[in-house]
């Protein structure tokens, strides 16, 4: 179950959840840009500290400790390919260098600034929220709502599925038993009612849809519009200026790796 | 005035080989409050869905006979068009709501309709404060009881305003004190707002006491139609199976032994101040 | 026999939804448990079984502690019908249907087709052998998953809300239907808030409200008293409403059925007459 706990967006208000999620999206895909551009360790150290005064006005800092901790796992295997791959290709048989070792460094921090930013992004902003944003940007409505019933009904089948369990188990059902084979088939008694339910949720969606004049207009209003607000605009105003400073340093100033910093 | 009016209406599914209605004949004035029972996979969903519709145009299947609802022929108008006059609400309440907050679902029909946002704002409020679910309009379904949910599925129907309101079992898996509450808001908008409303229904004990009109159907006929004293006094209903109110049931009885009552009991109150009356005379 | 002692049981989302229940079922026995949604009442079934396994306190079945065998081992003796027979049914076939947890429990494929033919038969299903479960109208898929059940002749039965979206016929046939499962002494448990069938059935009642219990008793005592029955969001049946209404005669409150009602009323009426 834990798998979809991540669906199960809590209601939290904070500041940075009231922002505007295109505004929101396009803060994370400066910092992500910014990441790729630098491949020094100290400008990707600042980075990682960037988002973090986010996580604590939203109040999510357990849910994102939980994220970085996911994302743990990958960062210790982008590191040892690196450093691997790096040492093998290039000095072997030397001992490894300093600066291969922060280089490594900096390829496994800038993975985790990509990651921090996106938590930082689907942490802080509801599902629907984000749909509200993607019908907005014109995307097209009918893929908005797949993308907003999907999230909707993801909890559900995943009760779904549990109470499907139960019932076969209740009838002597026991999954761990036998080999490879005999485990994917132990499945079938609990894949053919899911999928059974699904179809016949999706027919009854589909008739309470019609039902409410699903199609009626070509243009549809909304409820809501999506309105910048002054914080929006400061956010927006900080990350173009974050980018420009980004780009002309990358650009214009020769930027030091940890190393000859810690040496002068 | 009649809101509903069907003349020998026969459907039968794509595929099945035996019709699921048949030759229903039926008129509901404008206002009734109407139970519709009958034995399970007697035809009374299917009858519904030709009410807004679904039934020709989402089911396909053979439709002979007519079906004129709020003055429109059904198979000459869209589905959209008949959702302005009659609002569907099904038993199951989670397969109904597919946004992620109660406001947003109030307003889906609404925005189907491109209606302006003002008019929404005031519609969609309108509505929640109807079903008494003000105060979960930021919440999302599955946050939600099914008491609540289902209150917030008639919402959904109630904003679009339309004339004839028709719910499908819809208190199936609530508790009694929950359903007797939906109930109790299905009977104001009919008192209250004069909307018409079908309500199809099992469980007599708990809906009839509302109803002004009842259909019976069996294997997909109309078989008693008529005031509820009398179709649930009469023969007929016994002998098909119909879960006649416990207080007309004890109304029988009694009649069997000699005992008569002043007239055909509905609600326990009403047996309650007729058995008064018998008790007292002796 | 069921013993609960002291049974606490939180959800993973952290939700508690018992909060320490006490209660022995005996062998044989018909109880009914009743109460608003959400009060735990599913919860406290799936202990019985072993489909859950206690946060807090334990659940003895006939003297096995729950949380020291499996599911399947107690299955065996505990058969659970769930609410909707779309969550198990799954074969091509009624028989096939029938006889998968027979397979699981390892019968004999002589022995499987025997107790099959039995099952079918008690449930007045045979015609549809080997027609798709897929095919049946509800009140027939819901007979089939209870022959799926009953196939392995468990010692306890339990029913969770057997009574939704079915006619009153069918409830009449699944009410004669549990009171000749009790007739062969086995223990049947039926979750529900249909307070009509619960009337007409008159088992031993266990009213809960939020992960308690809030009384038990017979369903004449229980049913009738108002106060309770209000705290667990049920109505009084009908009958009883209308003995209520009338209790300024010196009638008696403690009625549910209908048939008692008639004597009563008789005896009055004659008897003043
Ligand atoms: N989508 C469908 N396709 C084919 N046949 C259908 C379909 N829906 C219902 N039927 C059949 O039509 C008949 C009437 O079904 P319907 O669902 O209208 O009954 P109902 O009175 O609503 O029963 P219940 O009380 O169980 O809800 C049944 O025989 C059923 O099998
Ligand atoms: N799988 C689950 N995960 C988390 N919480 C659950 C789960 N199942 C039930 N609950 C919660 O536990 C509580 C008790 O639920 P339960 O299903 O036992 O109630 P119930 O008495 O059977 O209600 P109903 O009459 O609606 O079936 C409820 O608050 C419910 O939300
Ligand atoms: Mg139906
Ligand atoms: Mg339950």
């Amino acid at each position: 179950m834990s798998m979809f706990e991540g669906f199960r967006f809590r209601r939290v208000s904070s500041v940075i959840h009231r922002l505007d999620p295109r505004v929101k999206f396009f803060f994370v895909c400066v910092l992500f840009v910014t990441a790729i551009l630098f491949s020094k360790l100290p400008p990707l150290i600042l980075l990682f500290f960037v988002p973090l005064p986010f996580v604590l006005a939203a109040g999510v800092q357990r849910e994102w400790i939980r994220s970085m901790r996911g994302a743990l796992f990958f960062a210790v295997i982008i590191f040892l390919f690196n450093f691997v791959f790096t040492y093998f290709s290039t000095q072997y048989p030397q001992l490894p260098s300093a600066s291969l070792l922060e280089r490594s460094l900096a390829m496994t921090l800038r993975f985790l600034v990509l990651v921090e930013s996106f938590s930082v992004f689907f942490l802080t902003t509801s599902p629907d929220h984000l749909g509200l944003a993607l019908e907005q940007s014109h995307v097209p409505y009918e893929f908005c709502f797949a993308f907003t019933t999907a999230v909707r009904f993801v909890p559900v089948l995943a009760d779904e599925a549990q109470t499907i369990m139960d019932a076969q188990k209740a009838r002597g059902l026991e999954l761990e038993r036998g080999n490879f084979l005999k485990r994917v088939r132990n499945y079938i008694p609990i894949l053919i009612p899911l999928i059974v339910g699904a179809i016949r949720r999706s027919l009854e969606l589909a008739e309470a849809m019609e039902s409410r004049a699903w199609g009626a207009s070509e243009k549809r209003t909304n409820l809501y519009v999506l309105k910048l607000k002054n914080a929006d605009y400061l956010l927006a105003f900080g990350s173009v200026l974050m980018l420009i400073f980004a780009v002309y340093v990358w650009r214009y100033v020769p930027v030091p790796t940890l190393i000859t910093l810690l040496r002068l | 005035m009649a809101v509903i009016k069907t003349r020998d209406l026969t459907y039968t599914y794509p595929g099945a080989t035996k019709a699921s209605i048949k030759d229903v004949s039926i008129t509901i004035e404008k206002g009734e409050f109407v139970v519709l029972t009958g034995p399970s996979g007697c035809g009374k969903t299917t009858l519904c869905r030709c009410f807004n519709g679904l039934i020709p145009l989402f089911y396909g299947g053979k439709l002979e006979g007519e079906v004129v609802v709020a003055g429109c022929k059904v198979v000459e108008h869209s589905i959209y068009e008949l959702a302005r006059h009659v609002g569907l609400v099904f038993q199951n309440p989670e397969n109904q709501l597919f946004a992620l907050s109660v406001e947003k679902d109030v307003a889906f029909g609404l925005e189907n309709l491109a209606v302006s946002r003002d008019e929404m704002r005031k519609r969609v409020d309108w509505a929640l404060q109807i079903t008494g679910i003000e105060d979960l309009s930021e919440r999302s379904p599955h946050e939600l009881s099914g008491g609540q949910q289902q209150r917030v599925a008639i919402a959904c129907v109630l904003a679009m305003q339309p004339d004839v309101m028709i719910l499908d079992e819809p208190t199936s898996f609530l508790d009694p004190v929950g359903a007797q509450k939906i109930f109790e808001v299905i009977n104001e908008l009919n008192k209250e707002l004069g909307i018409t409303v079908i309500l199809v229904e099992h469980r007599l004990d708990l809906a009839s006491k509302y109803a002004n009109h009842v259909i019976v159907m069996d294997e997909g006929k109309v078989v008693l139609d008529g005031e509820p004293r009398g179709v649930f006094n009469s023969e007929k209903a016994r002998l098909i199976g119909v879960g006649v109110p416990k207080a007309t049931r004890l109304y029988q009885i009694l009649g069997e032994n000699g005992i008569r009552l002043g007239r055909v009991p509905v609600t326990s109150e009403e047996a309650a101040s007729l058995l008064r009356e018998v008790l007292k005379r002796d | 026999m069921i013993e609960v002692k002291d049974l606490c049981f939180t959800y993973p989302t952290g939700v508690e939804a018992l909060k320490g229940i006490t209660l022995t079922i005996d062998d044989g026995e018909f109880l009914a448990i009743m109460g608003q949604n959400g009060a735990g009442k599913t919860t406290l079934v799936k202990h019985f079984n072993g489909l859950l396994k206690p946060t807090k306190g334990e659940v003895v079945v006939d003297g096995v502690t729950t949380g020291e065998v499996s599911v399947a081992q107690l299955a065996r003796k505990v058969g659970f019908v769930f609410q909707n027979p779309d969550h198990q049914l799954f074969c091509e076939t009624v028989e096939e249907e029938v006889a998968f947890a027979l397979r699981n429990f390892g019968f004999e494929e002589n022995a499987i087709k025997k107790r099959v033919d039995w099952a079918l038969n008690l449930l007045d299903i045979t015609q549809y052998r080997q027609t798709s479960p897929f095919m049946l109208s509800g009140g027939e898929r819901k007979r089939v998953a209870l022959a799926s059940v009953l196939a392995w002749d468990p010692q306890v039965v339990i029913l969770d809300e057997p009574t939704i979206g079915q006619d009153h016929q069918q409830k009449e046939k699944l009410r004669q239907f549990i009171v000749q499962l009790n007739a062969q002494k086995k223990t049947v448990i039926v979750v529900t808030h249909d307070v009509e069938f619960v009337a007409e059935c008159n088992p031993r009642v266990v009213l809960m409200t939020e992960g308690k219990i809030l009384a038990e008793g017979p369903a004449e005592e229980i049913l009738t008293n108002q106060k309770l029955v209000a705290q667990a969001s049920i109505v009084p049946p009908q009958i009883t409403q209308i003995f209520l209404g009338l209790s300024d005669f010196g009638l008696p409150t403690n009625v549910i059925d209908v048939h008692e009602a008639r004597r009563i009323l008789l005896d009055i009426l004659e008897g003043a007459s």
